[in-house]
């Protein structure tokens, strides 16, 4: 009985350690399961590349690239094409962690300033010379001390995507110049029995982004800039863009239920109900065409139905009228990532990439030699504003540290509920600032 | 109390197979501390390294300003702990976590004793229904969430078009993004989806009721309800109070369902705790604050699980020592 006792302990024991090893080994053909290209010709060097175009046209053209460079040149690349909140938070884990992917976004600001001050992003001024030669001043926002540390695919700037049938039917012959207009094509949709616009006020930055519209309008250049480097948000212009924002939630615009409504997740979010032509028109990024395409049935999103126009004129504002609010996505390589990845992203860059990258509207190329493939008239329309305007503000919240942009964007989310005052949210965010002195 | 080890000593076992003791013993005794080794080894390193190991991080992290990567250098001593208690959203935070695990018990103690006591009973299609009722409690909690979070859509959702065909209209803001009405909805949504916990451990509670008390309490010509308020429900006792005591600490730690229908808004009418960590270090890298405000969530838990097992598990805990003692 005792010897029978003792084997079956020890059976068990053994299955638990059985169980174990294929735990063990069970994650990692998890990890080489997700793995992509290369294929047979797979050699050593494995690349991890992290992207957020995640639907339609754009993740199959970002595999099939991923695919060829590996093929090409006897290496691995993984790609994790990921929505893009989920993206950013993996990617906090992964910096947190000290396991960055070799390839990532970087979007620039105080967040790279910080990625560079923790040493975990590469420099790329001596490796990829040619290629910031060519990109010339965009690489700006992606610039700390003279070193540059990514390389910008897309830059674009935020303004209105619209329904051109349904303005044509509310009877709106242009496009609003000023928010005069504005207010009256919101009153003329509304005669229409149209909702006007939608806002992702659930993911709070689609909110955020009016806000800084109107501070970009009512703030000098200089103060903007200051602002950025003081973090004092004392002068005026912040209440005023606080104010206006404040008039324009009192106009009531907005979708039914906006303060749950996700910026681009699902048919339900902002950018579906645009895409499903239940609203007439959104204020979003330059990704909006790609994101909408997702977000329909057909692929198509809007189709030829969608238009653009910047964000209307303030009357009495200290900001240059040409401005725009923007930003785009950068390429950057982590600290510890093999030459490849520089050598990819190089290649992601190359006038190639960035003519397909432009011909399936996955967003506005920084590289000057492709700027006619941008096909769609709409975002050709975008283009040309952004070309033509004196500097492109990045949006605030990637502009300032996270602890700032994060209070600065809860206050504006509050305002959309009605519980914050023009003062709130320059006292918030002061106070974030203060405290991440 | 020096005497008593000398008494059995004494007496010692007269059987033979024992003579052989002390020699046997100290292999016995070797074997069972390797057998006790050996099995909760796996289980103590699985707890040092998932609980024991982030307590002390966390704990490391709320001294420190840390952006969430790069070394730890920025000491601010028991700064971020001031911040957290005096933030008014964490203490609102807070309130709602009490508003649910008080709401919680209130709301499925009652409905889960009336679904227990008649589930219990036979009927035809008692384990369809009981299976109905646990559904959703085995369900994923981020597939119930997107689900309700669909249901509930403002205007287009299947709620408010129910709602609609009988003349209704729901709110501007939908259920989950009106302040007023989200905490409520989410109340509602945490009742369908936990009380089937309760139901399902009732249900085993009651089987360990003897049939024996409810028939004589008939022959004494109790009613039924008679018979369940005095007889069953008092026998419950013991269930009722581990129930209330796990639905608290979930309560407490309450994250995913409120993540996923309203992610603590709208206005920060349904932030949790763990939503407002979340939020504080994922989406604006203050991680020290949010480890801060996990080492309160973890001191109140604690507080609250102690002073439960003090005053109120401790009867049923006292029974059992009793019948220990007694065998």
């Amino acid at each position: 009985m005792k010897m029978t006792r003792a084997l079956s302990l020890m059976a068990s024991g053994g299955l638990v350690l059985t169980l174990a090893a294929c735990g063990g080994d069970g994650g990692e053909e998890v990890d080489e399961g997700g793995s992509t290209g290369g294929g047979a010709a797979a050699g050593d060097t494995t690349i991890t590349w992290w992207h957020n175009s995640n639907t339609g046209e754009g993740l199959e053209y970002y595999q099939q690239l991923a695919d060829d460079f590996a093929e090409e040149n006897g290496i691995t690349i993984q790609v994790e094409a990921m929505q893009h909140e989920d993206m950013l938070t993996q990617l906090d884990a992964a910096f947190q962690a000290g396991d960055a992917p070799d390839i990532y976004m970087e979007r620039g600001g105080g967040e790279l300033a910080d990625h560079v001050e923790a040493g975990l992003t590469r420099d790329l001024t001596e490796d990829a010379a040619e290629e910031i030669e060519l990109l010339g001043g965009t690489v700006q926002g992606w610039t700390v001390e003279d070193r540059v540390y990514a390389l910008p695919f897309s830059v674009g700037v935020v303004g209105f995507w619209y329904n051109t049938e349904m303005f044509e039917e509310a009877g709106i012959t242009e496009p609003p110049a000023t928010w005069d207009e504005m207010y009256e094509a919101i009153d003329q949709l509304k005669a229409a029995g149209m909702e006007p616009i939608s806002v992702g006020a659930g993911d709070g930055w689609p909110a955020a982004h009016y806000w800084y519209q109107f501070a970009l309008r009512h703030c000098a250049e200089d103060v903007l800039t200051s602002a950025v480097q003081s973090l004092d948000f004392s002068d005026q212009c912040f209440i005023s863009a606080g104010e206006d924002v404040e008039r324009l939630i009192a106009a009531e615009p907005f979708n039914r239920g906006f303060l749950s409504t996700p910026a681009q997740s699902g048919p339900t979010s902002a950018s579906g109900l645009l895409a499903t032509e239940q609203v007439a028109m959104e204020m979003q990024g330059h990704w909006e065409p790609g994101v909408m395409a997702g977000l329909t049935e057909d692929g198509e999103g809007l189709g030829d139905k969608l238009g653009w126009f910047p964000f209307p004129q303030v009357e009495g504002g200290q900001g240059d009228p040409e401005a725009q609010l923007g930003g785009g996505d950068a390429w950057g390589v982590s600290a510890d990532a093999p030459d490849e990845a520089v050598d990819f992203v190089r290649f992601l860059l190359s006038d190639e990439v960035q003519r397909g990258f432009a011909e399936r509207d996955m967003g506005l190329p920084t590289n000057p030699n492709v700027g006619d493939a941008v096909q769609d008239p709409a975002l050709a329309g975008l283009l040309e504003v952004r070309d033509s305007a004196p500097y492109v503000q990045l949006y605030f919240d990637t502009a300032f540290v996270q602890s700032v942009g994060g209070a600065m964007n809860d206050a504006i989310e509050l305002m959309f509920a009605g519980q914050a005052t023009p003062q709130d949210i320059v006292a918030d965010t002061q106070a974030a600032a203060d405290s991440a002195g | 109390m020096t005497v008593l080890p000398v008494a059995p000593r004494a007496t010692t076992d007269p059987s033979a197979g024992r003579a052989s003791r002390p020699a046997g013993a100290r292999g016995r005794d070797w074997r069972m501390a390797l057998e006790i080794v050996g099995f909760t080894a796996p289980a103590l390193l699985l707890f040092a390294v998932f609980v024991v190991w982030p307590i002390l991080r966390a704990v490391q992290f709320s001294v420190y300003r840390w952006k969430g990567f790069g070394p730890l250098v920025d000491f601010v001593g028991l700064q971020n702990y001031v911040s957290v208690l005096t933030d008014d959203v964490f203490t609102g935070a807070v309130g709602h976590n009490l508003l649910i695990v008080v709401l919680s018990i209130l709301v499925q103690l009652p409905l889960g004793l009336a679904i227990a006591l008649l589930l219990n009973r036979r009927m035809r299609g008692q384990g369809v229904l009981r299976t109905i009722i646990f559904v959703p409690y085995v369900l994923s909690e981020v597939i119930a969430g997107v689900v309700w979070f669909q249901l509930l859509q403002p205007g287009r959702g299947v709620v408010e078009t129910l709602l609609g065909t009988v003349g209704l209209e729901g709110p501007f803001q939908g259920f989950l993004g009106t302040p007023e009405l989200a905490m409520p909805t989410l109340i509602v949504v945490l009742t369908w989806k936990y009380v089937g916990l309760a139901v399902l451990l009732f249900l085993a509670g009651l089987q360990g009721v003897p049939a024996e008390l409810s028939e004589a309490a008939q022959i004494d010509g109790a009613t039924w309800w008679q018979t369940q308020w005095r007889v069953t429900i008092p026998l419950l006792g013991p269930t009722i109070r581990m129930w209330a005591f796990l639905s608290m600490i979930g309560s407490l730690q309450l994250f995913d369902m409120v993540w996923i229908l309203t992610g603590g808004g709208p206005a920060n009418a349904t932030t949790t705790m763990a939503t407002f960590l979340v939020n504080e270090g994922t989406k604006r890298q203050n991680y020290g604050i949010a480890a801060a405000a996990s080492v309160v969530l973890f001191v109140i838990a604690l507080v609250m699980a102690l002073l439960y097992q003090r005053f109120v598990l401790r009867r049923d805990t006292d029974d059992a020592d009793v019948v220990r003692g007694v065998r």
